[in-house]
């Protein structure tokens, strides 16, 4: 093995380089500058996603544990794109309630950490590195889930996470041993999965710990709580880019390994779809609280990617991807504004938008695209997402529950439309007064709306990732 | 650019410039200009229709298509036929009249002609649009505006309207999604590659158990919005709370989106289905008729008088339509541009009225033909034509369908003609009704003697809807001869 071949780590060399200079930086830098550690933290980060954007060649390394493809380059790219933004809106946050903590570099180790777990999982060739990515992608949130420690609420968040995450990744792991016990290899190119009653009860198991971080019903019950007592930061990573990697991993492996078990989980994915559809969209309707309703309805949100994976080749992969990538930015856009306004006020409830178009309309049109795109109201690319999305789950002859699907999204639509009435259609004595977002948040916000309008109506792209994600089918 | 994408390219270029404006002035002149060019275009578009039309024989002419998404065979296909360029001409008109009697919205004005230019987009793009997926996008586009117009702009329980409106056709279009898929699916039965171009699905023979089952769905997902009895019941509270051109755009164009749809979408496309479905959805639909213009007889709101007596019309025009021949869909056809531009000015009327007197409860007001003479007599037009008089729009219209429903020589087509007829007579009962309790009689408020004479946008925006209707009554042939013409690939369906 040379060392060039090494380059295909190209991601996770640069990432883990950063997580060390936050440290150093951390030692290095003087009391007075501590604020500006989160925009050196911010501006490396960005440098890595260009730098990411750059073509990686496809290998295998370690003997098959960890593989890389254009897919997989290209995913990573989506999420190096989501944590910019993410951080892009933290940066005021950061800068001003959290460095004077001396916390702002834990927060991007925390991070970093995380997302270098998220690329594990994604380019993991055997389960015992995707193990150890799921692992590392989860124990870092829980720390930040409690990161505002002198907040009761953010450390009873970050104990519920890390005590049902722990114990959803043990499910995960006994049910991976079963399946050992039962192929004799870990490698996914060389474990011949079988349909026998230890297999299945070991995917069954495996699933839990997956559909756990994705929350998918009924393994959600975490999701509101902890999205609540988190720093808004950490509730958008959780519900963006953890769940997004997670249901594109989900999807690989369904696709590619559990294939044989194809009719086992097509039916399991068709049930749990339906519950994780409506509990999401019903549990949203009562929500007053917007971090508890961005929760549910991010619920909903994966109910809804589940009809791709109903069908099981080059379209459903493609749909779910395309889904996952516009739902990166729309989810963005809307914790975005959560979070500036929360930031500014520290108002988080439904009814303290009343009024908010009349004072602060550039804020609340971005609130309205990004909630349009999450309902999926053309022409923002929300629709594209759901609607092809249905065309994959109809291609295998499910109109029943395509129809099901739209229903939930007409009854989406109106708790959506609940947040656009405060905004726009009431009038209120203090609504919050106008305030100007600083750089980073405009910039953050900027990117998501143009990612917003763009993704669905520029075809090329989805053609793109139809061409790449055909790779998941080949060896 | 293509003669018909400017249709979608202008109302677009529209909203950007209103984006910049910076006073009402400014707003009211922006709209105007660009919903005049857009009556320019519709105008220009009619007679290059006849040019084209002369030495084309295609079904749809000024075709263009582009691929989309290639991996779906999703295209921007467009093209018209004369039934898309006569609603095209509609909505321009429609929408014209709708900002000059916006003129004064003073609230959020910019925002205001905003909406109500994404609104015509959506239905601009619906109606030139040829690619069952680009027609499903503009479908959508134009419902979503009415949610904002109706709930920032509207009176009365405005936000119960607005949610119960938006959530009702939206789950219509939950029915309407899973029809398009499932013609799309099956749109390779004789082997080609899946599509959802409507020309070339039109060419394939989709099996009649695909049809039974995605005929009824689609049906329904358009009939909503067509306000299908039981499905109605959005418009008599959205028309209710909306604001005038609102009410005017949704009743006059909106509603004929559902018309439109069914017989472009479910009735061409799903000829066999709609057979075996027409018995079930003659039945509702002419209960409808009934059912609205009895409804109409005991409101004493004029938005609701006009409501219900929208949903009794449109009722007719569902009736005709599945009466499967020319004479019948011909009367369809123009019954929808008869309605449009009717109820559009009914709407205008009773805005104008509203804004004057702050009523519109017909028993609190009386003779007001003395103290707004132009409102009132123009209320009396538009009454008549509704009602179906001679040498207006609405007897050609009624006529035809009639004639057509009747030739139907089976017994079950025969009485439901005659029930639907009998909604005529209702109709002149509940017209004459307001007639004689709003207009005629002595003035019953001494206020009203000075109330304001109707301004010079309110009357621009009425002669633009007065000449069509007189147009189409005193010289219909020229119009109907262009709807048969394009009949005739339906009928081939048939």
């Amino acid at each position: 093995m040379d060392f060039s071949s090494l380059l295909l780590m190209r991601h996770e060399f640069i990432l883990t380089a950063l997580l060390l200079l936050m440290i150093v930086a951390e030692i290095v830098v003087s009391e007075q500058n501590k604020k500006n550690l989160v925009n050196f933290g911010v501006l490396l980060f960005a440098i890595h996603t260009a730098v990411g954007l750059l073509p990686l060649a496809d290998g295998v390394l370690f003997g098959g544990m960890f593989k890389t493809t254009v897919l997989t380059h290209f995913f990573k790219s989506v999420l190096n794109i989501g944590v910019l933004i993410l951080l892009l809106q933290s940066g005021d946050w950061l800068r001003d309630k959290v460095a004077s903590q001396q916390k702002a570099s834990e927060f991007f180790m925390l991070i970093f950490s995380s997302l270098l777990g998220l690329y594990f999982m994604i380019s993991a060739g055997d389960f015992l590195m995707f193990y150890i990515g799921l692992e590392l992608s989860t124990l870092p949130v829980a720390a930040l889930a409690a990161y505002e420690s002198l907040k009761q609420k953010s450390s009873e968040s970050g104990i519920k996470l890390i005590l049902s995450a722990a114990l959803a990744s043990g499910t995960s792991l006994f049910g991976i041993t079963m399946m050992y016990a039962t192929s004799g290899s870990l490698y996914f190119d060389v474990m011949t999965i079988t349909a026998s009653n230890l297999t299945i009860l070991g995917f069954l198991m495996f699933f839990a710990g997956l559909a756990f971080k994705i929350s998918l019903a009924p393994f959600h019950f975490w999701t509101a709580d902890v999205y609540e007592g988190a720093p808004i930061s950490v509730a958008s990573y959780l519900s963006v880019i953890s769940k997004g990697a997670a249901a594109f991993v989900l999807m690989i492996l369904l696709f590619t390994i559990f294939k044989p078990l194809e009719s086992i989980w097509i039916n399991l994915m068709y049930g749990v779809a339906l519950l994780t559809m409506f509990i999401g969209n019903l549990f949203a309707i009562r929500q007053q609280n917007l971090k508890r309703f961005l929760a549910f309805s991010s619920i909903a949100q994966a109910g809804f990617i589940l009809l791709g994976l109903l069908s099981v080749n080059q379209l459903g992969a493609t749909t779910v991807i395309y889904f996952i990538m516009i739902y990166v930015f729309s989810n963005l856009g809307a914790f975005g504004v959560v979070q500036a306004i929360s930031n500014q006020t520290g108002k988080e409830n439904i009814d303290d938008y009343d009024g908010l178009y009349r004072t602060n309309p550039k804020l609340s049109l971005v609130m309205l695209l990004a909630l349009f795109s999450l309902a999926g109201i053309p022409p923002v690319a929300g629709f594209f997402g759901k609607f092809f999305l249905f065309t994959a789950a109809a291609s295998q002859g499910y109109y029943l529950l395509v129809f099901i699907a739209v229903v939930n999204v007409t009854i989406s639509l109106y708790y959506y439309l609940l947040v656009v009435r405060a905004m726009f259609l009431r009038k209120s004595e203090n609504a919050i007064p106008y305030f100007e977002s600083k750089f980073m948040m405009k910039l953050g916000l900027t990117i998501t709306v143009l990612g917003i309008l763009i993704i669905g109506m520029y075809s090329p792209l989805y053609d793109y990732i139809f061409e790449i994600s055909n790779l998941i089918f080949k060896s | 650019m293509d003669i018909l994408s400017l249709f979608v390219t202008v109302p677009v270029l529209t909203i950007l410039f209103l984006a910049f404006t910076k006073n009402l002035q400014q707003v009211r002149m922006v709209s105007l200009v660009g919903m005049l060019v857009q009556l320019g275009m519709a105008i220009n578009l009619l007679f290059a229709y006849f040019k084209e039309r002369a030495v084309n024989t295609d079904i749809m002419v000024f075709t263009k298509d582009y691929v989309w998404f290639e991996s779906f065979n999703i295209h921007y296909a467009i093209g018209v036929d004369g039934i898309s360029v006569v609603m095209i001409l509609l909505t321009s008109i429609v929408v014209l009249a709708g900002v000059f009697i916006s003129w004064k919205v003073a609230d959020l004005s910019k925002e205001f002609f905003i909406s109500l230019i994404v609104l015509a987009t959506g239905v601009f793009g619906f109606f030139i649009s040829i690619d069952l997926f680009t027609m499903f996008v503009f479908y959508e586009i134009a419902v979503i505006p009415m949610y904002l117009l109706i709930g920032i702009w509207g009176s009365g329980p405005k936000e119960y309207s607005a949610m119960k409106l938006t959530l009702m056709l939206m789950g219509a279009s939950a029915l309407l999604l899973v029809g398009i898929l499932g013609i799309y699916f099956n749109s390779n039965a004789d082997g080609g590659p899946l599509t959802f171009n409507i020309l070339e699905i039109a060419q394939v023979n989709i099996p009649f158990a695909a049809q039974k089952l995605f005929f009824p769905l689609t049906f329904l997902g358009f009939a909503v919005l067509g306000a299908l009895f039981p499905f109605h019941t959005w418009s008599p509270d959205g028309h209710a709370s909306a604001p005038t051109a609102v009410s005017m755009l949704h009743a006059g164009v909106l509603m004929k989106l559902g018309g439109y749809g069914i017989f472009r979408v479910a009735m061409y496309l799903l000829p066999l289905g709609a057979i075996d479905w027409s018995t079930f959805f003659i039945v509702l639909s002419s209960f409808g008729v009934i059912y609205g213009a009895l409804a109409a007889l005991r409101q004493n709101d004029l938005k609701y008088i006009n409501a219900y007596s929208s949903v009794s019309h449109l009722g007719m025009v569902l009736v005709a339509l599945l009466m499967m021949n020319k004479t019948a869909w011909n009367g369809a056809i123009l019954q929808s541009l008869s309605h449009g531009f009717m109820t559009a000015l009914f709407f205008a009327l009773i805005g104008m009225i509203y804004e004057r007197t702050h009523t519109r409860d017909i028993q609190k007001l009386g003779g007001l033909l003395k103290v707004l003479p132009f409102i009132s007599a123009t209320y009396v037009i538009a009454g008549m034509a509704n009602l179906g008089l001679p040498g207006f729009s609405g007897f050609v219209a009624e006529m035809n369908i009639f004639v057509g429903a009747f030739e139907n020589a089976d017994l079950f087509r025969r009485v439901a003609t005659v029930v639907v007829v009998s909604a005529i007579v209702v109709t002149a009962v509940y017209i004459l009704r307001v007639v004689g309790i709003m207009l005629m009689g002595p003035v019953k408020n001494e206020e009203f003697n000075d109330l304001p004479a109707s301004t010079w946008f309110e009357r621009y925006g009425v002669y633009l809807l007065l000449i069509p209707i007189a147009g189409m009554g005193i010289a219909p042939l020229w119009l109907s001869d262009m709807i048969l013409e394009s009949l005739t690939p339906f009928i081939a369906r048939f």
